[in-house]
């Protein structure tokens, strides 16, 4: 296997005032090419500070992030763009559509911003949109599309520029529970076409889906491994002590 | 993401929010237009004294002798021989003398303007006959009582047919020797096809004083007036030994001088009708800014896709730009349209016919200027868009 993304000794620093917060504090990590992994926490666990690390949004205040080889922390921000560009694909839980313009240029934006002619770019953006269902509703603006449609419509956007991981921010966390588990199996069908995954989320349930989750706390990994063990579920308190959920 | 797309784009937020674009661009719209018209309204003005002057002539010098009582003076003959002596500058020379005194066609009395001239006159002014004949040498050594009449009063008091008709000047019975061609297209009473001229030496003695204290000079290189007048008033101040027994005027530099107090006028009243352009380059910068806040989310959605700082930041300088040049162009349109109106306007108001013309340059740095405005206003507010964090810009609500 290959490695796509590793964390060495991550560390990452906010300054609130006079204190300075931890929000990541030395993780060790690595994700393979091909994985679907789910990093699982509650809401100040570091989570979303790892997804924006992963997502080439940020740069570790200490350590080292390799994305497919390369030290991330020491790039331009105009490299940090085109990473962004060519190696990641976003998916927000509030699908981030931009409101002005149809579904098929929406899912173009990455496309443009990589420089892909007119026509190729129509046309890829056209076939991602076949591949989430959407080829019918091409011509619409994001606000005349259910919530479920916004979101197939983002993970298109994020396919269209065949990144080398998709990275998903609770995608179902704006969703209705049915419609939610249909954009979940739709990131597992991307996985399945052999893309990396990335799901960032705080529920159990639907990190269970993925193949491999990694929970932190207080920003620490405290597991990583198989989704199905019962410690995958289990609160960790600081100090190692245990206690079921 | 090529130039054309980022335009693109830019029409499309812009038409989104019409009413907007339309207020903020207001400031430049006006001050536009009010550039144009005032350049206009200077040109027009200046054409106009052009046009006024040409009819009085740009080859001409004007000579008027008030002499030093009466123990000086210059006489008709010497003249001659002034300008005969300085050929290779000065070309023609007529002495001009203005009749004061009533005109009457059997019991009509006219208003014409009476002129006594040498025989030279007429080529001089570039008048041309269109019946009978000019004034002649002998008309005016003989002292005949003979007259050239313009084509009003041929028109108005003979029905066209005035040669070998009289008239009277202050009594005295004066015969028509011939008629000029129409000058103006609207003939009027008291306009330059309602005159009359006479040999000078019979208008010097029968209808004023017998002295004959003014000429018209024309001058053989028009390039070269002011050294005709240079050499002409060397000569008058031989003659004289006192500057103040003569004036020579010079039309042309008369023209000159008016030409650039217009200028001057124009330039300052176009700058300050350009601070209005600078307020509305104020007025697109506090609306990108309003701008750039609103559309945080969107500005971090493009960054997280991938958009370079250099790309954000083109993309709204090129708003901005695109914004200031639509007000730009309403501007030029409106700038043209007012001209019109304005045209009209002085037309009917003053019974001058000064033509509000804009330039082609006043239009051409109308429109550059409003597009400098926009990329220099709307770049304080596109820099801030461009180094938004995405973290937090995806955040804001």
């Amino acid at each position: 296997m290959e490695t796509l993304i590793e964390f060495r000794q991550v560390c990452k620093y906010y300054r609130m005032g006079e204190e300075t917060v931890v929000a990541a504090d030395h993780i060790d990590m690595t994700i393979q090419r091909g994985e679907f992994v789910a990093i699982v926490g509650q809401s100040g666990s570091g989570k979303s500070t790892c997804m924006n690390i992963i997502g080439c949004l940020d740069v570790p205040s200490e350590g080292v992030y390799l994305l497919d080889g390369q030290n991330v922390g020491q790039l331009s921000a105009k490299k940090l763009a085109a990473i962004r560009n060519k190696m990641l694909g976003f998916i927000f839980q509030q699908y981030n559509l931009l409101p002005k313009q149809s579904i098929l240029e929406n899912v173009e934006v990455p496309l443009m911003y990589a420089g892909v002619p007119r026509g190729e770019r129509r046309r890829r953006a056209m076939e991602a949109l076949e591949q989430v269902g959407l080829a019918d509703k091409y011509r619409h603006r994001p606000s005349q599309l259910s919530g479920g449609q916004q979101q197939r419509a983002s993970i298109a956007r994020a396919l269209a520029g065949r990144p080398a991981i998709i990275l998903a921010d609770e995608p179902t966390g704006a969703l209705d529970s049915h419609t939610g588990r249909e954009v979940l199996s739709m990131l597992q069908d991307v996985h399945r076409q052999g893309n990396t995954v990335v799901l960032i989320t705080h529920d159990n349930s639907i990190a269970c889906q993925a193949q491999r989750i990694i929970r932190l706390e207080d920003g620490r990994v405290v597991y990583d491994g198989d989704p199905h063990a019962p410690q995958a579920v289990v609160r960790h308190r600081p100090g190692g002590e245990e206690a079921a959920q | 993401m090529s130039i054309l797309e980022t335009f693109g784009l830019a029409l499309q937020n812009i038409w989104a929010s019409k009413v907007r674009t339309l207020l903020t661009m207001l400031g430049i719209i006006i001050g536009v237009t009010a550039v144009i018209v005032i350049v206009g309204l200077g040109n027009g003005m200046q054409n106009y004294m052009r046009d006024s002057f040409a009819s009085l002539g740009t080859n001409q010098l004007t000579v008027m002798i008030s002499g030093r009582g009466s123990s000086r003076s210059i006489s008709v003959d010497e003249m001659y021989q002034l300008v005969e002596d300085n050929a290779s500058l000065l070309d023609g020379l007529s002495p001009t003398v203005s009749v004061m005194g009533q005109i009457k066609v059997d019991t009509e009395t006219l208003s014409s303007s009476v002129t006594g001239v040498g025989e030279d006159y007429l080529d001089m002014k570039g008048l041309t006959l269109a019946q009978g004949r000019g004034i002649q040498y002998a008309d005016v050594s003989e002292r005949r009582t003979v007259c050239v009449v313009g084509a009003y009063v041929a028109r108005e008091y003979f029905q066209n047919n005035a040669v070998g008709q009289t008239l009277r000047v202050n009594g005295r019975k004066v015969s028509i020797v011939g008629v000029l061609e129409q000058q103006e297209d609207d003939m009027d009473e008291g306009g330059s096809d309602d005159c009359l001229y006479l040999p000078y030496s019979t208008a010097s003695r029968f209808f004023s004083g017998g002295q004959v204290s003014s000429y018209m000079v024309t001058v053989a290189d028009e390039d070269r007036i002011n050294d005709a007048q240079t050499v002409l008033e060397d000569a008058l101040y031989a003659v004289f030994g006192d500057s103040d027994s003569y004036t020579v005027s010079n039309m042309a530099a008369a023209l000159e001088t008016m030409n650039s107090m217009i200028g001057m006028v124009i330039t300052i009243l176009a700058l300050i009708a350009g601070i209005s352009l600078l307020v509305g380059g104020i007025g697109i910068m506090n609306i990108m800014l309003v701008s750039v806040s609103e559309r945080t989310r969107e500005i971090g959605i493009r960054k997280a896709l991938g958009a370079r700082e250099g790309v954000i930041l083109r993309q709204f300088v090129i708003e901005a730009a695109t914004t200031s040049g639509l007000g730009g162009l309403f501007g030029i349109a409106l700038g043209y349209l007012l001209s019109r109106v304005a045209t009209v306007v002085i037309t009917n108001l003053t019974e001058t016919a000064i033509t509000v013309s804009p330039s082609l340059a006043a239009v051409a740095m109308a429109s550059g200027i409003s597009i400098a405005i926009g990329v220099l206003f709307g770049f304080l507010p596109a820099r801030k868009a461009a180094r938004l964090n995405p973290i937090d810009a995806l955040r804001y609500d």
